[in-house]
């Protein structure tokens, strides 16, 4: 009926419905949206800040302070600086084969490259136990020159570095299959070197990309849970990283503490997600 | 295997064989060699004892239980997802962008403490939880927690394969549909869902293997209790702990090859697009 | 022979992208690779260029075999399509870039930039990034950065592809009259004839990975070796039945014929030149073509394209007129042979 008497009403008439249908849909659709991050992801993090200071400052600084909750934060962040590093490293040399050249069975490794980003992190520790746990064929040369790799922290760095293998990789070959090889060519073609060509010519491309993908890697390498809890055997103090901490806070019922340590991790996460947009904001200036 | 084709390659960019050999390298050492012990660890084992392990009628339940979560979560995310990347593309209001850069928020927490905030959170005593309960309703340590769990951690997926697409694509596309005199829900359903459907799927099945498997985030909420919510990597786990090598590694497998399998089928599904796409 | 390409072959998986290529090239000319997209052209470049390695025959260069020498060694300077400036470097980094890969000292690389910059009329321009430059200008950029390290042989891809119609034109006098300047030796590959026929000295044609024919622009036009030379230079018309027009019979061995616009002449009825030579055709239409009208016509059936000046009679669609052709291109598999009208031949021989 309404569009009837509007369309009457002028040229205006039938253009004015069209603009206020949408307004009553857009705002459905965004209070929807908004009521959905905030029952998913805002009241989540709320829980843990409300949580973790319930019980006053004095708790959570005792929580946070406590001596196995700084050894497993700096074994997080050591696990998690070796993992990028190493991530990085595959990253950039992986890309590099991936985009610049042709060569057969490109698709396969790109593919297994990936398998890491979509298989269980449980398994990413467990292939680790089985190579050097006690039925690990590796175990008796271990042993032999007393090495110890699984429950110790070279287990756990090498199970973050598997679950978190594709990340850099992942962010940079997209971008640096869409700025083509048309450059390097160039370059190639004028006699400078691969790595004058890597430094003077790909490194400004893809450095926020670089930084994006270190970026995930760190977030997801100091996350890691699953993984590192197969191969840690949970020595407090020894091979407890911050989320195996706040499991066992957790398992003994002490909520408060598992909150305040979950604290840290999610200041963390914050301060990793505000850098992540900044380098996300700079990749889309710059591919535009 | 790893060759470069004769005459096809730009073979003046230098570096090939440096970074293609660390490349093979270090994929083999971290990734590859570890995955075939796998194999290696179950090469004594027959496949009757295999099959026997992996249909144990507890084991069994896990996969249900994993799968219907998984599916349940995924398609919520799926309609929530679409939702999102339309909200955040196509208007504009306050707190846009905060909204924006929270949907990677399941990446960058870590999921245990994900798992532990959620459990709280939908615990009877918890501030959702309670309300539920009050209604008889119990949350977590149900199947409805697990999907929950899972419906966090697929948040990004799928927002995040739909929005790029959405922001590509043309809006003189829609105005044309829109001028030939086609409704709004008409042009969304007929115009725009078709050009959003194959990255909505690729974003679906992302967020679907990692729902099967996640750990941290839904073992807390799960609550563990055997034929009911136990999902498949706490079974590995639970069978490590009993030293049960054999048991977990065989699990493990099938996981591997169900990983293996929605892995083909996105990749599939993405060279099929980018045919499509290259018209 | 400067550049001199002897049996080359080149295959990307099923595609043969050259198929026996050979063909030398003078010091000191401009030449034109002209193509069809997909003939290969590209590919010879990037093969002289050594950004592709052939499958088969040899490219010398001063006498050199360059096969086996590394890209970077070989002297050349190279213009791409979309001239893969280095977008991180400003226009005078771009310029010096060769020049630094060289080691050359500082003041050098100043001076030599300095005097490509005033060769290629980009003063004042030389802190910008790339993309701040218009097409006109990335392109100077591109040759610059090209001649920068003193090349031997400058090769351009498609170097006007990626530039206003506008101004393609003022580019392509720009290009012709630089590069005499520099008197570098030059290959450029385009697919457009008009581009090829005003820059390049010489034009080679190719097709479907092979060279048709090599020759100035003129000679192609006016003798062409193939027949894809003939239907590919100038806006030329296929015709099936040309025994039916009056003054040509039917050869043996010869199917088809190509003419070009200038072969045929329009005349209202009853003022012919020939009446015995001509037949009747319609106007179907009629382009204004700037300083000259296209005139589309339907001759017994068979479509042909005729130019008109504007200074005669006008025209009118759907109009009859007598329509003469004069001479055309009789071609088939192998051959290509130029056929006059009979029945003005014999006519101009009584007149002399």
């Amino acid at each position: 009926m309404r569009r009837v008497i509007l369309s009457k009403a002028g040229p205006d008439g039938p253009r004015r419905d069209n603009n206020m249908r949408p307004s009553i849909i857009k705002w459905t659709l965004i209070s929807l949206c908004v009521l959905f991050i905030v029952i998913m992801l805002i009241l989540p993090l709320a829980t843990v800040i409300v949580y973790a200071l319930r019980q006053g400052w004095e708790t959570f600084r005792d929580a946070v302070l406590d001596e196995y909750a700084v050894k497993a934060l700096k074994l997080t962040l050591l696990s998690a600086v070796l993992a990028v590093s190493v991530n990085t490293f595959f990253g950039l040399f992986a890309s590099w084969a991936i985009t610049k050249f042709h060569f057969r069975g490109k698709q396969i490794l790109t593919t297994l490259i990936d398998i890491p980003f979509s298989i269980s992190p449980v398994i990413g520790g467990l292939v680790f136990i089985l190579i050097f746990g006690r039925i690990g064929w590796a175990y008796p040369f271990l042993t032999a020159h007393g090495v110890k790799i699984v429950f110790a922290v070279p287990g756990i760095v090498l199970a973050t570095i598997f679950v978190t293998f594709p990340f850099v990789s992942r962010e940079l070959i997209p971008l640096m299959q869409s700025q083509g090889k048309e450059e390097e060519e160039a370059a190639a073609l004028m006699g400078a070197s691969g790595f004058h060509i890597y430094r003077k010519i790909t490194l400004p491309h893809i450095k926020w990309g670089l930084l994006y993908g270190v970026i995930l890697c760190s977030a997801r390498a100091i996350g890691e849970f699953g993984a590192v809890s197969v191969v840690s055997g949970h020595l407090r103090g020894k091979t407890n990283t911050l989320p195996l901490h706040v499991e066992i806070l957790f398992n003994e019922f002490n909520l408060t503490a598992a909150c305040a340590v979950s604290s840290i991790l999610v200041f963390l996460a914050v301060v990793i997600l505000i850098l992540r947009n900044i380098a996300e904001f700079r990749v889309k200036k710059e591919t535009r | 295997m790893f060759s470069i084709k004769r005459g096809q390659s730009s073979s003046i960019i230098p570096g090939f064989g440096l970074s293609i050999g660390i490349t093979l390298t270090m994929l083999s050492l971290l990734v590859l060699i570890p995955l075939l012990s796998v194999l290696l660890t179950l090469s004594g084992t027959t496949f009757e004892v295999f099959w026997k392990t992996v249909t144990d009628t507890q084991i069994i339940a896990t996969y249900k239980v994993t799968f219907s979560c998984a599916l349940a979560a995924s398609l919520v995310n799926l309609i929530f997802g679409i939702m999102l990347a339309w909200v955040l593309v196509r208007y504009e209001f306050p707190c846009k962008r905060i909204l924006d850069g929270l949907i990677e928020l399941p990446f960058a927490l870590p999921t245990a403490v994900a798992g532990i905030t959620l459990t709280t959170l939908y615990s009877d005593k918890g501030w959702i939880g309670s309300l539920f309960d009050k209604i008889g309703v119990k949350i977590s340590y149900t199947t409805t927690g697990i999907t929950i769990a899972m419906i966090f951690i697929g948040i990004p997926f799928i927002v995040r394969c739909i929005q790029p697409v959405l922001e590509k694509l043309d809006r003189q596309y829609e105005e044309a549909a829109f001028v030939l005199g086609a409704s709004r829900p008409r042009t969304f359903f007929k115009v725009i869902l078709p050009e959003i459907v194959p990255a909505a799927l690729s974003g679906f099945g992302l967020a679907f293997a990692r729902c099967i498997g996640e750990y941290g985030s839904v073992v807390f909420i799960a609550g563990n209790i055997p034929y009911k919510t136990q999902i498949t990597p706490l079974i590995i786990m639970n069978k490590l702990e009993q030293f049960n090598y054999a048991a977990a590694t065989s699990v493990a497998l099938v996981m591997i090859i169900f990983a293996f399998v929605i892995l083909f089928l996105i990749n599939s599904l993405q060279s099929w697009i980018s045919r499509i796409a290259r018209g | 022979m400067y550049v001199e390409l002897k049996n080359i072959s080149k295959r990307f998986g099923d595609f043969q992208a050259s198929d026996d290529v050979s063909f030398g090239i003078e010091k000191g000319k401009l030449v034109g690779l002209l193509g069809p997209s997909g003939s290969g052209k590209t590919t010879i470049l990037r093969m002289i260029a050594g950004l592709e390695r052939p499958d088969s025959g040899d490219i010398f260069i001063d006498g050199v075999r360059v096969n086996d020498m590394e890209a970077s060694s070989r002297g050349i300077g190279f213009v791409f399509q979309n001239y893969a400036l280095f977008r991180y470097m400003t226009v005078f980094g771009n310029i010096a870039f060769g020049l630094e890969v060289q080691k050359h000292g500082k003041k050098y690389i100043k001076e030599r930039v300095g005097e490509l910059i005033r060769l290629t009329q980009l003063e004042g321009l030389e802190k910008r990034y790339p993309h701040q430059l218009s097409g006109g200008q990335k392109q100077r950029v591109a040759f610059a950065r090209a001649l920068a390290p003193n090349p031997h042989l400058l090769l351009l891809d498609e170097p006007f592809a990626a530039i206003d119609a506008k101004v393609r034109k003022e580019l392509r006098s720009w290009l012709r009259e630089t590069i005499a300047k520099v008197g570098i030796t030059s290959i450029f590959v385009t697919h457009d004839q008009d581009e090829a026929v005003e820059v390049a000295d010489e034009i080679i044609i190719t097709n479907r990975g092979r060279v048709e024919q090599i020759g100035s622009p003129a000679r192609i036009y006016k003798n062409p070796a193939t027949p894809f030379a003939a239907q590919f230079i100038g806006e030329s018309s296929v015709l099936e039945n040309y025994a039916s027009l009056r003054g040509f019979h039917y050869v043996a061995g010869f199917d088809k014929a190509v003419i070009r616009p200038e072969f045929i002449g329009i005349f209202k009825p009853g003022k012919e030149l020939y009446p015995n030579a001509s037949v009747e055709g319609r106007v179907e239409d009629i382009l204004f073509r700037g300083n000259i009208l296209e005139v589309r016509l339907d001759v017994g059936g068979s479509r042909m394209t005729a130019y008109r000046s504007l200074e005669d009679p006008e025209l009118h669609v759907n109009e009859r007129v007598s329509v003469l052709v004069y001479r055309l291109f009789l071609y088939n598999q192998e051959q290509v042979r130029l056929i006059e009208n009979d029945v003005i031949s014999e006519k101009d021989s009584v007149f002399i």
